[in-house]
């Protein structure tokens, strides 16, 4: 990668590949009147000029098998109605990217413009769906508890608070890309696709264009970055594939930066109204939550548009004991962009809010913040620990990663350079939570998707010269799989992980697999791997035993070689084991034509990481600027199987936190027009915006995986949109009002710092 | 996000530029760094039908000092004036290489000119505000020969000049060298256009300012000076009470529809107030070097 030998969608050399350029609507919504492509066809070098009947209206369905979902279609174009300004409605087909986007401005679309939805407020005015004539696609009312009003009306204190998120989007280094080809010969379709689910996108081209499984064969190559965006199937995708397939040539698209921005997929623009009681110490006697989640035009295969509210529902208590609880949670269809679970899904909001109400509540209550967040934490001797939200949280180091965090920040001075004293303000934002991590069939079943991820399956096989080639059904795409499966792997054969290679993301070479999102990889790909590789391992030491005439149980493996235990000058090597499988199979009393191969299965619940995290920002009240001039992160993912790996996932993960909670939001007009365009608009922070992150360790071993690690995936994005808030109204400790909203502008702080003054509640830890 | 086709052409000389452009009609273009254009084009919301690339053309990248003037070639990267550091060239014009800093990133400042963006004429253009400040005069070569514009007539809207189609900007003279200046400005990322920026340069001689500019970015359709804070200062003893004084004024003038978006001209107005103060106190301290975005220290 970093000697650019990557080869990433663009990198495949196709030099007579057509190119895809698409005719997106114009308006946020409305009504398709009359498309006319006469002379857009007309345009030299244009091969097609497609729209949704050329196609058959082919459409993808996410469902939630439940009453309270309204299942809705995404055509891959639209044909009748636009939902949101960007929605692709023709497809250009021509030699060249140039050219396409020539003919695609001569492609006239008549389209009757109606008032847009941008808000649950006008979300029932005119639904984008008349399958939910409310707006609503998603209704979930949980946990019902008919004693929460009652503790709440007798409770010492009872905050009644809104927060809100901004709708933002994941940006991968490389937007979205395919390329598609049809071969002959084996009468299948190809598709090379920058996604994290290979097989997801193999379903969902199949069911598309109405061909078989096996005639679709998807290869993510290189994949620069996806945090979410490519956990789902793209419509544009499964056009260049309808195309390829229709027109027999091959076809590329590339997603440019403005598409990327105004019509992929975004997330996390969620609204909470909260009553939350606390006792007189602080203690939560409840908490009632409202969730609504805009979840923007239509339901994303295969996930669906429930992802959000399920999880903010299911997930908000995160590491506290909340007395008594119920969620309502609803998904509203709005006139933009659909959603996908961009990272962290709706627990950057829910720690959030958690977070903010503590803090709200130490300071009515007088209470120090940390201490307010000792009362009401899981303790360690109650794990495992059912909460009110029906979860069993395994043990984790929820309280030790706070004292933790506490303790570093405190040795790092951040308390002195708190105090300031040089005309700007600065405060410190700590915050804990869990990260639910690699969730299994028996979770994932629990939410009635009509596809339901959880296990994954890997293949170990080990060649004539003894070196590795590892399968797996997820699919890295920047996290370092190449390295950590090969750990996983040589660790159980006892070679060096330089011997392994890990082979992912092509449907004809894996069997199937779920794909890398939801902090599921390590453990559930790896945890597949170790099991295969554990079973190869068995197979190595009991040929090993015969040729060295002992029994397999005396056999160890390391270092290269099959050793007789406390007897290490007996030994053979591990590639001779491998050439007498392959070559000299006569010479063992057993027939091996079962090979050095092994296949494995993962599929554990889901585990919960943990992790404290701290912020010191600064706000300089001359210009409202807020920045995050130092950051630390305690966490507790299990095992390390690689710290650099780990430490880096972190140090990224708080880097787009930081990013949501300032920088960060996807704007829109009053008529539904996209306000952020371009990489100036939308203000991805760069190395000059993000700290430093120190990164600390605690390891609590997750009896629940293969390897005692649980996943990590998602946890700096997670912590990192509290931790930078509380900081924020913490350099803001003086002033009335608060800040509850994520991502702050000047603006908003120089707001803040004109209303009015009150005592400053001194707050050291 | 590709351009709509275009001819392309290299030129040699300043004439043949001219020539070409004549020739070419009043959709050619000309490309210097290409660091405005290119992404307009990109995004059809430029569409030449021919561009003159002016790279090729010798003798207009320099920055050259003539007893008051400093002249600078059209063709001159911002990366050039950031890193020069002739005191004979930058005596009383001290503030340009730290003003070059604040512009976009090093790959727009080792591509992007000066001319260029006095070309460009945005109003919250680093060159354009010290166009201004400096009440510089534009070179220009026609068709007739060159003339010189003063800078109070250059800019005459957003993203527009005084130019006549087809006139090429061969240099920029910037005039009343002094000895305090400054370029504050503040953006919420590194690098990134100012939401507001100020530049100030004045004398003082007998503690008293003397020969006061003040120009603001990002508050009008073109780089805006502060007649009133300028007359206010002028003989005014420096210090925190003229500056806070001389600040007021400057917000002021950020007046409802005078921004390109109005949107949040009320954070406008403070952000200039604040940047006013710190760019007086900052220039009455000395010759401006690098410093921190938002100039707090
Ligand atoms: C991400 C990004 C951030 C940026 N940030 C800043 C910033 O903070 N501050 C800032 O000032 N600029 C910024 N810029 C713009 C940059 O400085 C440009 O280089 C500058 O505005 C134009 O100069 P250019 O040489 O690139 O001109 P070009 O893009 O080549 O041309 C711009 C226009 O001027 C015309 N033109 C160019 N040269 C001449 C000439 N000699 N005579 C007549 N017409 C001419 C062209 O025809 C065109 O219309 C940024 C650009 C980018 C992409």
């Amino acid at each position: 990668m970093l000697r650019g030998a990557a080869t990433f969608v663009e990198d495949i050399p196709r030099p007579h590949a057509h190119h895809l350029a698409f005719v997106r609507s114009p308006v946020a919504a409305g009504r398709i009147a009359g498309i006319g492509t006469e002379d857009a066809r007309a345009v030299p070098g244009v091969l097609a000029v497609v729209t949704a009947a050329d196609l058959g209206h082919p459409s993808l369905t996410a469902v939630l098998e439940r009453d309270e979902f309204v299942p809705t279609s995404m055509p891959l174009l639209a044909h009748d109605r636009v939902r949101y300004a960007g929605e692709p409605v023709v497809a250009v087909v021509a030699e060249s990217r140039y050219v396409a986007e020539d003919a695609a401005e001569r492609v006239w679309c008549d389209i009757e413009e109606c008032d847009p939805v941008l808000s649950l407020a006008d979300a029932a005015s005119t639904p984008v769906h008349p399958e939910a004539p409310d707006g609503v696609l998603v209704d979930l009312q949980m946990f019902a508890d008919d004693l929460l009003d009652e503790s709440l009306a007798r409770a010492p204190l009872v905050l009644e608070e809104t927060f809100r998120s901004g709708r933002v989007t994941a940006a991968p280094m490389e937007a979205r890309a395919c390329l598609a080809e049809w071969r002959d010969r084996d009468e299948q379709l190809v598709l090379h696709c920058s996604t994290q689910v290979p097989h997801q996108v193999r379903t969902g081209v199949a069911q598309a264009l109405g061909i078989a499984e096996r005639q679709v064969r998807v290869v993510a190559p290189d994949v620069g970055g996806g945090f979410g965006l490519k956990c789902v199937v793209g419509r544009e995708e499964v056009v260049a594939a309808a195309v390829a397939a229709r027109w027999r040539v091959p076809v590329r698209w590339t997603e440019d930066r403005q598409e990327n921005l105004t019509a992929a997929f975004h997330g996390h623009e969620q609204e909470y109204r909260v009553r939350a009681g606390f006792d007189a110490e602080g203690r939560f006697v409840g908490v009632d939550a409202d969730i609504v989640c805009s979840v923007g035009a239509y339901s994303a295969y295969p996930f669906s548009c429930g992802v959000e509210p399920l999880m903010a529902a299911t997930e908000l208590p995160g590491v506290y004991k909340v007395g008594r609880y119920a969620a309502r949670a609803r998904g509203v269809a709005t006139n933009k962009p659909p959603t996908a679970p961009y990272r962290g899904v709706s627990r950057p909001q829910i720690v959030l809010v958690m977070e903010r109400l503590l803090d709200k509540a130490a300071r009515r209550l007088g209470i120090d913040r940390v201490e307010i967040r000792r009362r009401n934490t899981i303790a360690p001797h109650e794990f495992p620990y059912t909460g009110p939200n029906g979860i069993t949280y395994e043990p984790g180091s929820y309280l030790e990663a706070l004292e933790r965090c506490v303790r570093e920040v405190t040795d790092a001075g951040w308390w002195e350079r708190r105090a300031g004293g040089d005309g700007l303000r600065r405060g410190i934002g700590l915050v804990n939570f869990s990260e639910r991590t690699a969730y299994g069939t028996a979770t994932m079943g629990l939410r009635r998707m009509q596809m339901t991820p959880g296990f994954d399956v890997s293949h170990v096989r080990m060649d004539a010269s003894g070196d590795v080639v590892v399968t797996s059904g997820t699919c890295g795409h920047g996290q370092g799989h190449e390295t950590t499966f090969a750990q996983i792997v040589a660790d159980r054969l006892g070679i060096r992980p330089e011997r392994v290679k890990l082979r992912q993301g092509d449907t004809d070479l894996v069997s199937f697999g779920w794909g890398t999102w939801g902090s599921r990889s390590l453990v559930i790909g790896g945890g597949a791997a170790a099991v295969a590789a554990r079973t190869l391992a068995g197979r190595l030491k009991a040929i090993a035993g015969e040729l060295l005439e002992v029994g397999p149980g005396d056999i160890e493996l390391a270092d290269g070689y099959a050793r007789v235990r406390g007897v290490p000058e007996a030994r053979v090597a591990v590639e001779e084991i491998a050439a007498t499988v392959h070559f000299r199979s006569h010479t063992l009393s057993r027939h091996h034509d079962q090979l050095l191969e092994a296949r494995g299965a993962a599929d554990p619940p889901g585990m919960f990481s943990n992790a404290a995290h701290a912020a010191l920002v600064e706000v300089d009240p001359g210009t409202g600027d807020a920045r995050v001039v130092d950051y630390l992160v305690v966490e507790d993912c299990g095992v390390v199987v690689n710290p650099t790996v780990v430490d880096g996932q972190v140090r990224g993960g708080v880097a787009q936190g930081i990013a949501a909670a300032l920088y960060e939001e996807l704007t829109y007009s009053p008529e539904g027009q996209p306000l952020a365009g371009t990489f100036m608009d939308y203000l991805v922070p760069t190395a000059s915006e993000i700290p430093p992150v120190a990164v600390h360790h605690l390891q609590t071993p997750c009896e629940l995986t293969e390897t005692g690690a649980k996943g990590m995936g998602e946890g700096g994005t997670i912590g990192a949109p509290a931790a930078v808030l509380a900081a924020l109204n913490d350099a803001l400790r003086d002033c009335e009002a608060d800040l509850d909203h994520i991502p702050v502008r000047p603006a908003d702080i120089l707001r803040v710092l004109t209303t009015g003054t009150r005592t400053e509640r001194e707050d050291t830890a | 996000m590709k351009p709509a086709p275009f001819e392309y052409h290299r030129a040699y000389t300043p004439k043949e530029v001219t020539e070409l452009l004549l020739e070419l009609g009043e959709d050619a273009k000309i490309l210097a760094g290409g660091q405005s254009l290119v992404p307009m084009m990109n995004f059809r919301l430029a569409r030449p039908t021919a561009l003159v690339d002016i790279n090729p053309v010798s003798g207009l990248d320099y920055i050259r000092r003539d007893g008051d003037v400093l002249r600078v070639g059209a063709l001159t990267r911002h990366r050039s004036v950031e890193l020069s550091t002739e005191p004979d060239v930058h005596n009383g014009f001290s503030v340009l290489p730290g003003a070059a800093r604040w512009i976009g990133h090093f790959p727009i400042r080792s591509r992007g000119t000066v001319g260029g963006s006095i070309a460009h004429a945005d109003p919250t253009a680093e060159w354009c505000l010290l166009a201004r400040l400096y009440d510089a005069e534009i070179v220009v070569l026609g068709e007739h020969g060159t003339r010189t514009v003063p800078s109070d007539e250059w800019f005459t809207g957003f993203l527009t000049t005084a130019a006549l189609p087809g006139e090429l900007v061969l240099e920029t003279r910037f005039r009343r060298p002094r000895r305090h200046g400054t370029l504050l400005e503040y953006a919420r990322r590194r690098g990134d256009f100012a939401i507001a920026a100020v530049a100030v340069a004045f004398d003082i001689t007998d503690n008293r300012c003397h020969d006061v500019s003040m120009v603001l970015g990002g508050v009008a359709n073109e780089p805006l000076r502060v007649p009133e804070a300028e007359a206010y200062l002028e003989g005014a003893e420096p210090g925190e009470r003229a500056w806070a004084e001389a600040a007021r004024l400057a917000a002021e003038a950020v007046t409802p529809g005078t921004g390109p978006d109005d949107g949040d001209h009320g954070y406008r107005r403070h952000l200039v107030g604040t940047l006013a103060r710190r760019a007086l106190a900052e220039a009455q301290a000395g010759p401006a070097g690098p410093r921190p975005r938002g100039g707090a220290s």
